[in-house]
């Protein structure tokens, strides 16, 4: 026999009480089994301009390039299936898929290609490093890139974000972008910046349809939060995981915890113009100095992430293995800095005729591991007779230091592959008059001429190894930045989807490779 | 009638010129204290665009042209005070979109905020203090204490996680973050209203003892109403132009509260908004959202003295309180 139900005033203020919660939790275990699938990250959309947050909608594969980019750099097809350069180097010629549409439904035009790299070429903007004269549309299917002077790096240029293509329609009276309209598998359902866009498969996209309907991305700035989110069933893919964390999520197993090795170095910029630091064995008595693999594994948690040379071995074009690794070796670093003439004075620091080993590092909150790498290394300098005073400012620091030449070192973390090919990074940092993230008071005539040939381009695969290796080597041995630790994006993955797998170069989610889990 | 008329006369020209003040001033601290802080602001300015990675000398030489970074400080002072003069907030840095479209999005989402918050405060501080004001040294007046000490003593920071890790996470009662599900104001709602309540709860428990041992509560009961209908006719309303009162001046509270947490909740509030475009040194967005923070508090003044005109006679009759 069932009790009548009768509302007491007891029973009303009890459902008053507990109401919204049960309301709330109702509402959110009754989500449709398929619901978006949910990224959070860091990131956040700041503005639509392709150069400000392009890389938001390509890695959502709303927006398509010209081209694309394989694990390790290689160019391949996007916009363009097909390329083809002249035999002096000096024009370009990409085929655009003809079956290729907007969102908007417009077909994907030279003109409208033109039109966006002109738009990208606005310094700046990657794209103007590109020795670039005219860009012009042969017929409605062909972009035509003429250049002043043979680079073979345009393919990894016209693959960077803010090369991305929009539709005509997407720009405003004023050129400003007023809309997202690309040509990739998911189009914008709703887009609220800085904080979040959803979009769904465009059923008119001329490629395979994604199994997955509709994703969104959620920034979200605290680690923190992003990691709950992920244990708590709310994210799908939760990028940018802290050290600690990481380690809670791989305890509970609630998630799985995938990775991938990031071609973006933590590096030392040092003033090779300094008196002390130009010669070359105090370079090598600081990298000497450094416990790399001690910073790895307690300060990032992940010993692998000890830095043995400056590229990481996802870059397999530009890892070498045959490179004598960086050490750990502070026996070395003393009698080094002792033949520089460095001798340990009465209070434990080194000095040379009264002039006490004494610099400053500056490095920038942007990423929170830097000021915790950068006390390591001020320790284990000190341990060295090396007195060093660690200024955490902001990343616009480094480059001005550079140019008023009052920075001695920088600590940062250089991502070499902005575009897929670190070689035109490469040749900004290693200039001959060096770069703001690179050399500083050092040059190398090898080094110049072997990224100068790189640039433009080489004859076979067998000689663009042989120079990669001399750029390596010259690195290595002559350490105009020192490299500390690489990086691994750590990824939470919920067990709703399947088919995940990370992009190194972090140009995409490959969502339209995802699936639901059965 | 007219004494009601004049009452909110003054209310009303009062806060309007508190608002002229308070955005005049609120916008040129901000300006100063953006182009006081260390570090170059074309460079910083670069880094919000395009993302640190990307961030060079001819990125920040690029951007001091555009914005006309090296223009006097008094001239670029006195063009925001024209701007400000013709309603205009002027345009993000960072984003190049107008500053009232961003901020008028966000204000939203904090007004939602600090609407929820007022109300978990209101519905778990009120009743709390109010029993136990009329049951002072009770099991419910010691606890109500006790909790109340704690919630206050607890950062927002570490409330925020708490419940996160509980609600969330253990029990999967509301979402984490964000803001697309039904729930997702609650946590955010009850880590700011929480604190508020817990400072309601003392408040209205002091009114309320105050109120029960009052003549008029007394005589109320002298003439033959019960407790209850004393308490309901003239209890109640005795006590409640102080926790009025108490609520305006912690509406701050709520506003301060939102910059934590709204960026742990990822609410697309303004203090979130004010967070970020401290770090990219966007002072257009800077002044918006504090001007527009400061004119929140400001109406959150306005209700308070609406709501006090209205519960005490003696101030639409122009005496002291």
């Amino acid at each position: 026999m069932t009790r009548p139900f009768v509302l007491t005033r007891r029973r009303a203020l009890q459902l008053g009480a507990v109401g919204p919660a049960v309301a709330a939790s109702t509402a959110l275990q009754a989500q449709p089994a398929r619901a978006p699938l949910q990224i959070v990250g860091p990131w956040e959309i700041g503005g639509l301009a392709p150069a400000n947050s392009g890389y938001v909608f390509t890695r959502m594969q709303i927006t398509e390039t010209l081209m694309e980019a394989g694990d390790d750099g290689t160019p391949l097809p996007g916009l363009a299936e097909r390329w083809r350069v002249s035999a002096d180097g000096l024009v370009w010629h990409f085929t655009l898929r003809s079956a290729a549409r907007f969102h908007d439904g417009t077909p994907v035009t030279a003109a409208a290609v033109v039109r966006c790299l002109q738009a990208a070429r606005v310094a700046p903007a990657l794209l103007s490093l590109a020795p670039i004269r005219s860009l012009e549309a042969d017929g409605s299917g062909v972009v035509v890139v003429r250049l002043a002077s043979p680079h073979g790096g345009l393919p990894a240029l016209l693959a960077h974000s803010s090369t991305m293509v929009l539709a005509p329609s997407s720009y405003g009276s004023g050129g400003e972008v007023k809309a997202v309209l690309g040509s990739g598998p998911y189009r914008v359902v709703s887009l609220a910046p800085p904080q979040q866009v959803e979009a769904a498969v465009f059923e008119g996209y001329d490629g395979a349809r994604p199994a997955v309907e509709r994703v969104r991305y959620l920034t979200v700035g605290r680690s923190e939060t992003r990691a709950l989110m992920a244990e708590g069933g709310q994210a799908d893919l939760a990028y940018g995981l802290d050290p600690a964390s990481l380690v809670r999520l791989r305890k509970r197993g609630r998630v799985r915890v995938d990775t991938v090795t990031l071609p973006r170095t933590a590096i030392l910029k040092v003033n090779a113009g300094l008196p002390a630091l130009k010669d070359r064995r105090v370079r090598q008595a600081l990298s000497l100095c450094i416990d790399r693999a001690g910073i790895a594994k307690a300060l990032l948690r992940d010993p692998e992430l000890s830095a043995t040379q400056l590229f990481p071995p996802t870059l397999k074009a530009w890892h070498d293995p045959t490179l004598p690794p960086l050490i750990h070796d502070p026996g070395s670093a003393a009698r080094l800095l002792a033949e520089a003439g460095w001798r340990r004075a009465a209070d434990g620091l080194r000095d040379a005729s009264g002039r006490p080993l004494q610099l400053s590092l500056r490095t920038f909150p942007d990423r929170p591991e830097l000021p915790v790498i950068a006390s390591a290394l001020q320790e284990q300098w000190r341990q060295a007779g090396i007195a060093v005073q660690v200024n955490v400012g902001n990343s616009g620091d480094i480059p001005l230091g550079h140019r008023d030449g009052s920075l001695q070192l920088g600590l940062a973390a250089r991502n070499y592959c902005t575009v897929p090919d670190p070689t035109g990074t490469l040749m900004q940092d290693f200039t001959a008059a060096g770069g703001d993230w690179g050399a500083m008071g050092w040059r190398s005539d090898a080094l110049v001429q072997a990224l100068s040939e790189l640039s433009r381009g080489t004859s076979s695969a067998e000689r663009a190894a042989a120079l990669r290796a001399r750029v390596t080597a010259v690195l290595q041995a002559e350490l105009p930045v020192i490299p500390v630790t690489w990086y691994r994006q750590q990824v939470a993955v919920s067990g709703r989807v399947t088919g995940v797998s990370l992009d190194p170069l972090e140009r995409s989610y490959r969502l339209s490779a995802m699936r639901w889990s059965a | 009638m007219s004494g009601k008329r004049t009452a909110w006369a003054g209310i009303l020209l009062r806060r309007a010129v508190q608002i002229v003040a308070l955005g005049l001033l609120v916008g040129t601290v901000c300006f100063f204290m953006a182009r006081s802080l260390p570090g170059d602001m074309a460079t910083r300015i670069a880094a919000g665009r395009y993302g640190y990675d990307l961030v060079s000398n001819a990125a920040a030489d690029a951007v001091r042209i555009e914005l006309g970074l090296d223009r006097p400080l008094w001239l670029a002072l006195l063009q925001w005070w024209g701007e400000i003069a013709r309603l205009d907030l002027g345009t993000s840095l960072v984003t190049g979109n107008s500053v009232w479209s961003e901020v008028v999005h966000q204000l939203g989402a904090t007004i939602d905020l600090a609407v929820a918050s007022l109300a978990v405060a209101v519905v778990v501080g009120l009743p709390l203090g109010t029993w136990s004001g009329l049951h002072a040294g009770g099991c419910i007046d010691r606890l109500t204490l006790a909790l109340a000490v704690v919630l206050r003593a607890v950062p927002p920071f570490l409330l925020a996680v708490l419940l996160m890790v509980l609600v969330a996470v253990r029990l999967g009662a509301l979402p984490v973050a964000g803001d697309h599900h039904v729930g997702s104001v609650l946590l955010p709602a009850l880590t700011l209203g929480l604190g508020l309540a817990a400072g309601l709860a003392r408040v209205t428990r002091a009114a309320m003892r105050e109120a029960a041992a009052s003549p008029s509560f007394e005589f109320a009961r002298t003439k033959g109403l019960s407790d209850r209908q004393a308490l309901v006719r003239h209890g109640l309303r005795q006590a409640a132009a102080p926790v009025v009162a108490y609520l305006g001046v912690h509406a701050v509270f709520l506003v301060e509260g939102a910059v934590v947490v709204e960026t742990l909740f990822a609410w697309p509030g303004i203090g979130h908004a004010l967070v970020h475009a401290v770090f990219g040194r966007d002072v257009p967005m800077i002044q918006g959202a504090a001007l527009c923070m400061g004119l929140l508090f400001v109406v959150f003044n306005l209700l308070v003295d609406a709501g006090c005109l209205a519960l005490d006679p003696r101030r639409r009759r122009g005496e002291a309180a």
